[in-house]
């Protein structure tokens, strides 16, 4: 009896490590579709890259304490239709960010807009980029 | 006197209607990325005979192809319409399959699809999830479709040969073994002069047909018809069918596709598992819930 619980544990275990090297890009189960969170920060990394790009910075939260936020973006050829570059973004820049947080609570979204410290407001380079006339 | 006067007329007029007739189209374009769109008014010269070669681009813009929530004309949304004719070996393997989109999709982190961590989507997956810019090219043996997205490529021959036989057991000759393939096995022959018709088999059965998680076996056979519209339109119909997993075929894709100009540079889009490890670990394993972060 003790043999087969310990065999059920080892495979759970077994599972479990299995599932996490697959976790997947994309897909939008983890994401609070529609909430949105709007916070000033500071950029601490700018990822380019695929699957998708991403944003890292700090931005205080109400009591003033520094919140480390991670947010992505699409990948890179569907944000250069929407308006972005690799040197869009900076290490220091200030910036406006609003996300669509995760459910589980954490400091982690999906990008709806930035507004860049220009004051060029950019979206999460996600569906269609807007009419030709505008890229 | 006179002649010379009227010969140098006509030929400045001829060299002007060359002009006009030509600077739309034939402009020296700077190099890169830079879509053409159709536009208002405008009237497309006919399409060249036999002729697919070029960059093509979804119609209506370079999202046009991107099908998250599975294969554009039957997306998995729960809608009685785009229900697929599953067998009962069919529904099973969808219903085992955890895709993260569609009708039965989980959070990433329980997720068995396939694909993530740069392994090969396929074909037909490459274009029934994320159908991008894609350059075609034409020899006397083969048509030969460079696709932007993942950066691949597949071959359609149209020397003449057949498909293998036995899709479960592929191979093009006596000689090699059988080999079942990620990307499958392609020939394809014209029907007319603006209609190129492919057929492909000897698919790999691990991966799945689109993001939503739908099945295919190794008896998989797809149909492409690529339809030259005029000179700057290309329709692109891809069949799927599959008896062990449908009960009759279905189209997956009915795509217009827009010719973009000679000088077009087709974007890098590349799964490098060096980078999928980074955002792995800096955002989608918190997002899931996963991780010290």
């Amino acid at each position: 009896m003790k043999i087969r619980q310990v065999n059920r544990a080892a495979w759970a275990f077994a599972l479990l490590i299995l599932a996490v090297p697959v976790l997947a890009h994309h897909g939008n189960a983890a994401f609070d579709s529609d909430k949105r969170v709007t916070l000033k920060g500071t950029v601490t990394e700018w990822f380019w890259a695929n699957p998708h790009c991403f944003l890292q910075f700090d931005a205080k939260d109400d009591s003033g304490n520094v919140v480390h936020w991670v947010a992505e973006g699409s990948n890179p050829p569907d944000m250069i239709n929407h308006g972005w570059t690799k040197g869009a973004l900076k290490v220091g820049d200030q910036i406006t960010v609003t996300v669509i947080p995760v459910k589980n609570g954490k400091p982690i979204g999906r990008i709806a807009a930035v507004v860049l410290p220009n004051g060029q407001k950019l979206d999460g380079g996600f569906g269609a980029p807007g009419p030709p006339a505008a890229r | 006197m006179t002649r010379r006067l009227v010969a140098s007329v006509i030929a400045l007029a001829g060299v002007s209607v060359l002009v006009v007739r030509t600077r739309a189209q034939d402009m020296p374009r700077q190099p890169g990325a830079v879509y053409d769109f159709d536009k208002k008014g405008e009237t497309p010269a006919p399409a060249p005979k036999r002729d697919l070669t070029g960059v093509w681009e979804p119609a209506t813009g370079p999202s046009g192809g991107v099908q998250a929530t599975g294969a554009g004309q039957m997306p998995s949304d729960g809608k009685p319409e785009h229900e697929l004719p599953y067998t009962p070996l069919g529904r099973e393997t969808f219903m085992a399959h955890k895709p993260t989109f569609g009708v039965t999709q989980v959070p990433s982190a329980l997720t068995n699809d396939p694909m993530p961590g740069c392994n090969p989507q396929g074909f037909p997956r490459v274009v029934l999830h994320n159908f991008r810019t894609s350059r075609i090219i034409q020899t006397p043996e083969n048509v030969v479709i460079l696709y932007e997205f993942n950066k691949k490529w597949r071959t359609i021959w149209t020397d003449g040969r057949q498909l293998p036989k036995d899709p479960t057991e592929p191979t093009w000759g006596p000689p090699d073994p059988p080999e079942s393939r990620w990307w499958g096995y392609s020939v394809g022959k014209w029907v007319d002069d603006y209609t190129f018709v492919a057929e492909s088999n000897g698919f790999d059965d691990r991966t799945w047909l689109d993001n939503a998680g739908r099945p295919h076996s190794d008896a998989l056979h797809v149909i492409e018809q690529y339809h030259r519209l005029d000179r700057d339109h290309l329709e692109m119909t891809i069949t799927i069918d599959d008896p062990k997993m449908y009960t009759k075929p279905w189209v997956a894709v009915k795509l217009r596709l827009r010719l973009q100009a000679p000088s077009f540079d087709i974007r890098e889009m590349e799964c490098a598992p060096i980078e999928t490890e980074e955002y792995n670990k800096e955002f989608a394993d918190p997002a899931a819930g996963v991780g010290a972060k």
